[in-house]
């Protein structure tokens, strides 16, 4: 068989990777997302909890801060991949039929980043006043 | 090689003991519940995007998802959504404390997993009675 990484060996090809041919990176950007949202998701709950209930103008004015509206954004982003791979492992724990799988797996995707769409577009759209 | 035939998949294959056959234990418990919460908290995300999707479109719309919000159904929610927030976060800890390799041994084990249901139920209803008091709702401390 012609083979472009000629030099290397199938067992040095797949060694560490394990039988999703990913090693660890699911695992470590699960445990990476979540380091991230200790810190992001206390400050976005105690962040909404003082906004609940105020009218819009007050909404606006507190997201004007770019800090508040950067750490909003990141807290969406950081959050969009942790439940984007996390659902991914419950679908692969329970979905098994190959056809079932790819749909729900691509909706997974699809749903993460929607949401993630919807919620940094209003914030940057608060933020800058509009 | 060797194809399973059909007379070798008729009988069952014998499969280790499961969610039917083990008493609940409280780690396998919060375990489950982390797993849920995760699930609740994936498709709640919708909640957030809601409303600042509300926030983005009119004045009215805001003041009618708000309301919404406001309502008992709407507050229970919430209250449950803030629940598996923290449940979550603090099922992350425990896991972040498992991943160096500690806390291993059945005590630690029953604690961390007591911990996670006991704190999460103490930190939302502490989560709960400051939104209420900083909304002038009830004056606990008064």
């Amino acid at each position: 068989m012609g083979d472009a990484m000629g030099m290397i060996t199938p067992l040095k090809r797949v060694r560490g990777l394990g039988s999703a041919h990913e090693g660890a990176d699911h695992f470590l950007r699960q445990r990476l997302t979540a380091a991230a949202n200790l810190i992001l998701i206390p400050f976005a709950v105690g962040l909404i909890a003082t906004l609940a209930g105020a009218d819009l103008a007050t909404v606006k004015a507190t997201l004007a801060n770019p800090v508040v509206a950067i750490a909003l954004i990141v807290m969406v982003l950081v959050s969009a991949v942790h439940m984007r791979i996390g659902m991914q492992v419950i679908i692969e724990d329970y979905v098994h039929a190959e056809g079932a799988k790819m749909l729900t797996l691509a909706a997974n995707t699809f749903f993460s980043w929607a949401v993630a769409a919807v919620a940094i577009f209003a914030v940057l759209k608060l933020s800058f006043g509009g | 090689m060797a194809e399973a035939t059909s007379e070798q998949r008729v009988h069952a294959r014998p499969l280790s003991p499961h969610l039917q056959i083990y008493r609940p234990q409280i780690n396998m418990v919060m375990s489950i519940v982390h797993r849920i919460t995760g699930a609740a908290l994936y498709f709640g995300s919708l909640l957030l995007a809601w409303w600042l999707f509300a926030a983005a479109t009119s004045p009215e719309y805001f003041a009618f998802v708000n309301g919404l919000f406001a309502t008992w159904p709407g507050m229970i929610v919430l209250v449950g959504y803030t629940w598996a927030l923290i449940h979550h976060m603090l099922g992350g800890l425990r896991h972040f404390v498992w991943d160096t390799g500690a806390g291993f041994d059945i005590g630690t084990v029953n604690l961390l997993s007591w911990a996670t249901i006991v704190l999460s139920v103490l930190l939302t209803a502490a989560l709960w009675v400051f939104i209420a008091a900083e909304k002038g709702w009830v004056m606990p401390w008064a």
